[in-house]
């Protein structure tokens, strides 16, 4: 049992969210080269929430997209340069611009019953002659045989590939199985299947094997789980656990140890693992890119982050309800 | 007082709220024909039973109804693509105007409470999107108190309130309402940001405005929030602040990094937003086209007085 795989890194994109969105030029470039050296076969970068998701929102990047983007295309010799746009927050306009820049494939995110808004942005993207991803976020939120449903919407637009995407990390192993399963099972054989989890329940390594063992192919990961919340899959012990598994993929396993712990981990200001906060995200079945924002709500109105977590999980807010958290906040001075 | 008569071409959801709104609501406005290019389009017969004269022929159908002459308003709730093709016959005519509900937007944008008087004599103004109606007002309340470098909203809709239309082309809602914020609301840049929440039962529409201004007195941008939320509220009852305005100082040795701008420091004021709808056609919880069809109203009576 193995089968072609394709690991996309999301240290720069996803990893933004854990340094509120803050990557210097320099930091993009250097860490893509050290990736690309460790052979990861994908780089996804630009702000965590996507093309054009610097706002007051999400948080202002130190940088635009264009500025992170730009000079790295030109240094990649294995790996390809990705990124993610969020139909809602950026345009069609807006991929053109990061296609100009040597961006070659891109995954088109919305929630996972939203699949039909992400139509006009996956046929753009395959005129531009690119690779497209479906990504169907807090794929917790639907059950298997409507994310199918969702899934097949994104096929017929044109992606290439469709992902189970765990935004909440909250799912356990079982839930990513029968999702993988109906898309492995359903989707056409020509359409590859993704997986890409958070580490909030310290599942994202046996989840993500878990999704490669029904037929996943392309696989989520990002150095030391840089990411929102706990985290994403950590890249390095995902390739050592594929190595022992004697599962074929591509990348170094010791670059990629070295650059989690030499490059990753003095950037995280913030501790990346699970631990009561980001435990509750997963917990609570809630975006995990939530995190710091409800971490400074609970200071700026005297509250317990976990408390608005869960307030927020109650309320089912989706990805991108990032004002929804000063509202749950303030509700929640005023009783 | 003779009411004005007016038109609506597109009996889809839209059309068919803004039609009822003026049956039942409009004093000065009389709902004549309902205009729709489906003989078996549920919206006409609806229009039909409800005594309202009505074509299934389109624009062209309309124009050789004995009523045309008398009609001096027409709706557009049709599309983009439409609205082209509706105006480029109701131009010929100097004496009727359209108000166009479309992403369209050939003539300029209007949001009643703020450049109505602006437009007083445009023959083809059109009402920006559900979320810029719900919001842009709040930008303008700012933007009359201090210089706003920057205003940025987030529409939570409804996934069930979000029609075929808006799915298909979301770009335009992203587009068109970004550049309304610095058009009509006064800010140097804007941003907009659409999110659907397929959550059950649905959530009523909630807005959030953001903006970036240059310091100024807090309580001056207080009550210039509250006052404009009361103008929006005699033409939208469903409109209100969900939470009292938040304000937070963006010191100049922190400033933001924003596209397109730079670095910018000030006063950041957040206004939480509910839209409730008024229930009349459409569900409670759709906001969203309320406003659309509240605000499309609001300007039909007040041209309808002026003349």
């Amino acid at each position: 049992m193995t089968h072609k795989t394709y690991i996309q890194d999301v240290t720069l994109r996803d990893g933004m969210h854990a340094i509120r969105h803050q990557y210097t030029k320099e930091q993009i470039r250097d860490l893509a080269i050290a990736l690309d050296e460790a052979k990861v076969d994908a780089i996804e970068i630009s702000h965590g929430d996507g093309l054009a998701g610097g706002s007051f929102n999400y948080g202002f990047g130190a940088h635009t997209d264009w500025d992170w983007l730009e000079g790295v295309a030109e240094n990649l010799k294995h790996a390809r340069l990705t990124t993610l746009l969020i139909p809602g927050i950026a345009t069609i306009h807006d991929l053109k611009k990061a296609r100009d820049l040597g961006v070659e494939s891109v995954r088109i995110a919305t929630h996972c019953t939203e699949a039909d808004i992400s139509a006009q942005h996956i046929d753009a993207a395959k005129k531009m002659g690119m690779d497209v991803g479906g990504f169907l976020m807090m794929a917790h939120m639907n059950n298997p045989e409507g994310l199918l449903e969702q899934a097949k919407l994104m096929e017929s637009y044109g992606a290439d590939c469709v992902y189970v995407t765990d935004s909440a990390g909250a799912l356990l192993m079982d839930g990513v199985t029968e999702r993988i399963k109906r898309f492995r099972g359903e989707l056409k054989p020509e359409t590859e299947v993704g997986i890409h989890c958070h580490h909030n329940l310290s599942l994202g390594v046996a989840n993500t094997i878990v999704a490669y063992q029904h037929g996943a192919n392309r696989l989520d990961a990002s150095l030391a789980g840089m990411g929102a919340g706990a985290g994403n899959c950590p890249l390095e012990v995902l390739v050592a656990v594929m190595n022992k598994a004697g599962y074929e993929q591509n990348s170094d396993v010791h670059k990629l140890m070295d650059a989690a712990d030499d490059l990753i981990r003095p950037l995280q200001t913030r501790p990346v693992r699970v631990d009561r906060e980001t435990l509750s995200l997963g917990y609570a079945g809630v975006y995990s890119s939530f995190l710091l924002h409800a971490e400074r709500a609970g200071k700026k109105y005297g509250l317990d982050t976990r408390d608005i977590l869960e307030e927020l999980g109650k309320r089912k807010m989706v990805g991108g309800q990032e004002d929804m958290i000063i509202d749950v906040a303030l509700d929640m001075v005023g009783k | 007082m003779q009411k004005t008569k007016v038109a609506i071409i597109g009996p889809g959801n839209i059309g068919t709220d803004l039609m009822i709104k003026i049956i039942r609501l409009s004093d000065v406005l009389e709902m004549s024909v309902m205009v729709g290019i489906d003989p078996a389009s549920d919206g006409l017969a609806r229009a039909k039973r409800m005594g309202i004269a009505t074509t299934h022929k389109g624009i062209t159908g309309l124009i050789e109804m004995p009523e045309w002459n008398d009609i001096k308003i027409i709706f557009d709730a049709t599309s983009a693509k439409a609205h082209h093709y509706n105006w480029s016959f109701v131009q010929k005519y100097p004496d009727k105007r359209i108000i166009d509900l479309t992403p369209a937007a050939i003539g300029p944008y209007l949001i009643p409470p703020i450049n109505f008087d602006d437009n007083i004599d445009v023959k083809n103004v059109n009402m920006v999107t559900c979320g810029g109606q719900a919001t842009i007002p709040m930008v303008a309340a700012v933007s009359r108190v201090a210089k706003v470098h920057y205003g940025e909203i987030v529409a939570s809709i409804a996934s069930k309130s979000a029609g075929p239309g808006t799915r298909a082309n979301i770009d335009e809602f992203t587009e068109t309402t970004s550049e309304a914020i610095e058009k009509v609301g006064g800010a140097e840049r804007g941003k907009a940001i659409i999110i659907l929440n397929p959550a059950e039962p649905p959530i009523v529409m909630r807005d959030t405005v953001f903006t970036l201004s240059e310091n100024a007195d807090q309580e001056k941008i207080r009550e210039s929030i509250h006052q404009m939320v009361a103008e929006v509220q005699k033409y939208v009852p469903g409109y209100s602040l969900h939470q009292e305005v938040q304000f937070d100082v963006i010191p100049e040795s922190e400033p933001v990094f924003i596209e397109g701008l730079g670095l910018r420091s000030g006063l950041k004021t957040t206004v939480l937003l509910q839209v409730r709808g008024a229930g009349h056609y459409l569900p409670e919880y759709a906001g969203n086209l309320d406003i659309m069809t509240s605000a499309a109203r609001a300007t039909g009576e007040k041209l309808a007085l002026i003349k």
